[in-house]
C-alpha cells in the first residue's frame, strides 16, 4: 500500500488543517475517547436549495478531510454523516431521530431551511444532543424558547436584515418610496416584515409603493419587473435567493431596471458569480455574515486565502456564504471540544459536558471571531457593500464595504426581533458607522 | 367603472402585453400535456421533466455554439434544435420501453408510473447539469427591448418576450390544428383520440399513433422549457412547477382539448398578470381560482365532453 504522504497533502495538513486545529486539543488525548466522532448533518440536496446545500456539504468534506489529515479532534478521527432536508420537515425530523438513535451521532448539524430548524431544534433537545444550527435565518428560534442543547453559529434573520437597511438609509437619507419583491414563503415574508418595522422605525414615511410575493420557485417575473418599471420606487428591496434571484436579475437587467431603482439584496453575493455582469454597478448586497472570499480586513488573510483556494481548487467554484457558515460551524465544534474535554477532567465530555462548553464559546471564523451568547444565538457582524465591476473578476464585486458590529444588530437576550426594532429611532442611525 | 378604466387602463394595457407571453409559455408545456392524455389517455407526471430538460439542452447547446465563436442568430434556432433533440430521443425511448408496458393498466399505476418516471429524470437533471441554476440568455440578449409607451413614461420590454413567445405560441397553436385536421398522419391521431377501438379494427396501428404523439408531446413540453430558458435560470424542480401549472391549464381546457388549452392558458396568464398589478396577494392563486371556478360551472373543463362510460 503506498503510503506517503505528498507535497500537496503535507501543505494541507500543516497549514490549513493547523489553522482549524486548536493548540490545546493538538496534543490532547482525552481518555474515554470514542473511535471516532460522528456528525449529522442536515443540509438541502435536493430541489432549487441545493443552491446552498451542496456547497455546504463539500465545504464540509473539504474541512473533516483537513481536521483528520491532522490528527482529529482530540485524536478522534470526525466523520460526517449527510441528509438531504429536501422533502420537507416530516422527512427531516424522522432524520434527525434517525441520525440520534441508530447512527448514534455525537453532534446534529441542522439546518438550511428555517422551517426544518423550528422543528428539528425541539427534537434535538428533546434527545438530549448537541445540535448547532448552521445556516437557518429564523430570528424565532431562541425568542420562543429557551434550549439547552441548541446554539447557532451564525447570525439570523434580524442582523441580515438590519445591515442593509441601515446600510441603505445612511446612503440615502431622503428615501421616500420603495417596494418589495420577495419569495412568498416564510424567509421572503418574515424577512420583510423585518425591514418593514426597522424602516417604520428608522426613517418615518417612506412610502412601500408595492408588496410582490410572486409563487415560490417562479421562473418568470416579467409583470413584476413591468410593475416595478412603472412605479419608479427609489429603492427595490429583495431578499430573493437562488435560481429565482438570477433570473429576476437578468430580466430586470435587460429591462432596464437596475437604471431606475437601486436594488438592496442582502443575499445576492451568493448569486454573483452566476449573474456576471448582468448585476450593474452600484446597487447594494450582503453576504448573510460577515464573510466573503475579498472580505476588506479579514483577521488572518492567509487563513482566507488557504480557504477560498482549497475550496476553488477542489470544487471549481467560489465559496459562497453557506460555505463559510458550515467553517464557522465547524470551528465552534472544534472549540467546543477544545473547552469540553479540559472541562471533564481530561476525559470525552458527555453529552450534556458538550452542551454546556458552547454556551459563551468564542471561535475563529475565516475573517474574525465570534461568541456564543447566553440565550444560544453566535453574535456575528454583517458585511454589506454596492456592486462594482472588476477587470480581475468576470462577474461584479463589492466594493464600499462596511462591517456593522453585532452591538448594533441584535436586540437583547429575551427581547423579540419585532418589538427591539420597534424601539429604534432616527437618532439611532448617527451611531451606525458606514 | 369607466372612472377606474380611465385610472388604470395603460396599467391593463402593460397586464395584457405579460400576460400574453406569461400564457405563451404555459400553453407551449399544456397543449404537449393535452395531446398525450387525449391520444394515450395516460397523464403524464414526468411531462415536466421534458420541459426542464428541454431547457437544460438549450441552455447547453447554446453556450456550446457561444464558445465556439459562432453566429449570434444561431441561439434562436437552437431552442428549437434542443426540443427535437430531446422529444426524438426521450419520447420514443420512454413510451416504448415504459408506458407501453402499462397502457392496459389502471389509471392510479399509471399516474405512479409516471411519477416514477419523473423523479428518476429529476436526478438524472441533477447528474448531468448538477445543482447551480444554469442560464443562457443570448437569445433573449439578441433581439434587445422595445419601449412601449406608458403615459408620458415608457417601459422597456424585451423583444423575445413581446414577438417571439406568443409567435411561436401562434404558430405551435395553428400549425397543430391544421396538422390534426388536414393530413393524414393528424387525421389518424384524431381517429385513435376520438375512438380507439373502431380505429384500430379500420386498420390503424395504435402503437405507431402512440408513439408519434408521446413524442410529439414531449418535443412540445422540451420546445416550451427551451423558450424559457433564455429568460429563467434553471434550476433543479424547476419542471415541477410547471407541471402543476400545466395541469391546471389542461383542467381548466378539458382533457384532450387543444384549442381549449390556448384559450385556459390566456385566461390564467392574463389572469395572474392583472392580479399582480391590481391584487398581489392573490396572484399565486389566481391560476386555481380560475380552475376551480371553470370545474365548478363546467366538470368536464371549458371544452371538455362527457363520454358515456364504455363496458
Amino acid at each position: 500500500m503506498h503510503n506517503t504522504l505528498s507535497r500537496r497533502d503535507a501543505l494541507l495538513a500543516t497549514g490549513f488543517g493547523g489553522m482549524l486545529m486548536p493548540a490545546s486539543l493538538s496534543h490532547a488525548q482525552p481518555a474515554n475517547k470514542p473511535a471516532e466522532i460522528k456528525v449529522g448533518i442536515v443540509t438541502i440536496l435536493s430541489g432549487p436549495a441545493s443552491v446552498f446545500g451542496v456547497p455546504g456539504r463539500q465545504a464540509a468534506e473539504m474541512l473533516f478531510d483537513e481536521i483528520n489529515r491532522a490528527g482529529g479532534i482530540g485524536g478522534v478521527p470526525v466523520r460526517p454523516i449527510f441528509v438531504d432536508e429536501g422533502p420537507g420537515v416530516e422527512h427531516t425530523l424522522g432524520e434527525i431521530r434517525r441520525l440520534v438513535q441508530n447512527e448514534r451521532v455525537d453532534i446534529l448539524f441542522s439546518s438550511i431551511s428555517s422551517g426544518s430548524c423550528l422543528a428539528c431544534t425541539p427534537v434535538a433537545e428533546e434527545l438530549k444532543k448537541t445540535v448547532l444550527l448552521w445556516d437557518c435565518g429564523t430570528q424565532r428560534i431562541f425568542e420562543d424558547r429557551r434550549y439547552e442543547y441548541a446554539f447557532r453559529t451564525q447570525a439570523n434573520g434580524t442582523p441580515e436584515v438590519l445591515a442593509p437597511l441601515l446600510y441603505t438609509l445612511k446612503r440615502k437619507p431622503n428615501l421616500r418610496t420603495l417596494a418589495v419583491i420577495n419569495q412568498d414563503y416564510a424567509w421572503g415574508r418574515d424577512s420583510w416584515e423585518l425591514w418593514k418595522t426597522g424602516m417604520d422605525a428608522l426613517k418615518p414615511g417612506v412610502r412601500v409603493v408595492a408588496e410582490l410575493f410572486p409563487r415560490f420557485n417562479s421562473t418568470d417575473f416579467s409583470t413584476e419587473i413591468t410593475r416595478l418599471l412603472a412605479l419608479r420606487p427609489e429603492v427595490i428591496f429583495t431578499t430573493s435567493w437562488g435560481g429565482e434571484l438570477d433570473t429576476f436579475i437578468k430580466q430586470a437587467s435587460e429591462r432596464r431596471l437596475f437604471e431606475r431603482s437601486t436594488l438592496v439584496m442582502p443575499l445576492a453575493e451568493s448569486s454573483l458569480e452566476r449573474v456576471g455582469n448582468a448585476l450593474p454597478p452600484g446597487h447594494f448586497i450582503g453576504a448573510r455574515g460577515d464573510h466573503w472570499h475579498l472580505h476588506p480586513n479579514p483577521a488572518d488573510p492567509a487563513k482566507l486565502r488557504a480557504f477560498t483556494e482549497n475550496y476553488r481548487r477542489r470544487f471549481n467554484a467560489w465559496p459562497i456564504y453557506c460555505t463559510h457558515h458550515m467553517y464557522q460551524a465547524v470551528s465552534a465544534m472544534q472549540a467546543a471540544y477544545a473547552k469540553a474535554i479540559p472541562a471533564a477532567g481530561g476525559a470525552w465530555p458527555s453529552d450534556a459536558q458538550l452542551a454546556a462548553a458552547f454556551r459563551g464559546l468564542e471561535y475563529d471564523t475565516l475573517t474574525s471571531r465570534m461568541k456564543i451568547r447566553e440565550d444560544g444565538q453566535g453574535l456575528e457582524a454583517q458585511l454589506i457593500g454596492t456592486t462594482v465591476r472588476s477587470p480581475d473578476y468576470p462577474f461584479p464585486i463589492m466594493n464600499d464595504m462596511v462591517v456593522y458590529p453585532p452591538e448594533l444588530l441584535y436586540p437583547p437576550v429575551g427581547q423579540k426581533s419585532v418589538d427591539w426594532l420597534k424601539t429604534l429611532t432616527p437618532d439611532y442611525l448617527n451611531r451606525v458607522p458606514g | 367603472m369607466a372612472d377606474w378604466f380611465a385610472d388604470n387602463g395603460l396599467l391593463l394595457g402593460l397586464a395584457l402585453l405579460d400576460g400574453l407571453a406569461y400564457a405563451a409559455l404555459v400553453f407551449m408545456v399544456a397543449v404537449g400535456l393535452n395531446l398525450v392524455f387525449g391520444v394515450l389517455r395516460i397523464l403524464n407526471v414526468a411531462h415536466g421533466s421534458f420541459f426542464a430538460i428541454g431547457g437544460y439542452t438549450a441552455a447547453s447547446i447554446g453556450a456550446f455554439v457561444m464558445a465556439r465563436g459562432l453566429p449570434e442568430w444561431l441561439a434562436l434556432p437552437v431552442l428549437v434544435l434542443a426540443a427535437v433533440v430531446v422529444g426524438g430521443i426521450a419520447g420514443p425511448l420512454i413510451e416504448r420501453f415504459i408506458l407501453r408496458r402499462i397502457y392496459a393498466e389502471e389509471p392510479v399505476l399509471q399516474l405512479l408510473v409516471t411519477f416514477a418516471l419523473f423523479m428518476i429524470l429529476e436526478d438524472v437533471q441533477k447528474l448531468i447539469w448538477g445543482v447551480q441554476p444554469v442560464h443562457h440568455d443570448a437569445a433573449m440578449r439578441l433581439l434587445g427591448t422595445v419601449d412601449v409607451p406608458f403615459g408620458h413614461d415608457s417601459i422597456p420590454f424585451t423583444a423575445y418576450q413581446l414577438y417571439v413567445l406568443p409567435g411561436v405560441a401562434l404558430f405551435t397553436l395553428v400549425g397543430l390544428a391544421w396538422f390534426l385536421r388536414r393530413t393524414l398522419t393528424g387525421r389518424v391521431i384524431v381517429a385513435v383520440t376520438t375512438d380507439r377501438e373502431a380505429a384500430t379494427a379500420m386498420g390503424i396501428d395504435a402503437k405507431k399513433v402512440f408513439l408519434l404523439t408521446f413524442t410529439f408531446g414531449a418535443a412540445l413540453a422540451a420546445l416550451g422549457g427551451a423558450l424559457s430558458s433564455p429568460t429563467a435560470a434553471l434550476v433543479p424542480g424547476v419542471g415541477a412547477g410547471t407541471m402543476v401549472l400545466s395541469f391546471a391549464v389542461v383542467a381548466t381546457a378539458g382533457l384532450g382539448q387543444i384549442e381549449g388549452a390556448a384559450i385556459a392558458a390566456l385566461m390564467i396568464g392574463l389572469g395572474r398578470s392583472i392580479a399582480v398589478y391590481f391584487l398581489p396577494e392573490a396572484e399565486v392563486l389566481v391560476p386555481y381560482i380560475i380552475m376551480v371556478g371553470v370545474l365548478l360551472v363546467r366538470p368536464n373543463g371549458l371544452f371538455g365532453v362527457v363520454e358515456t362510460r364504455r363496458i
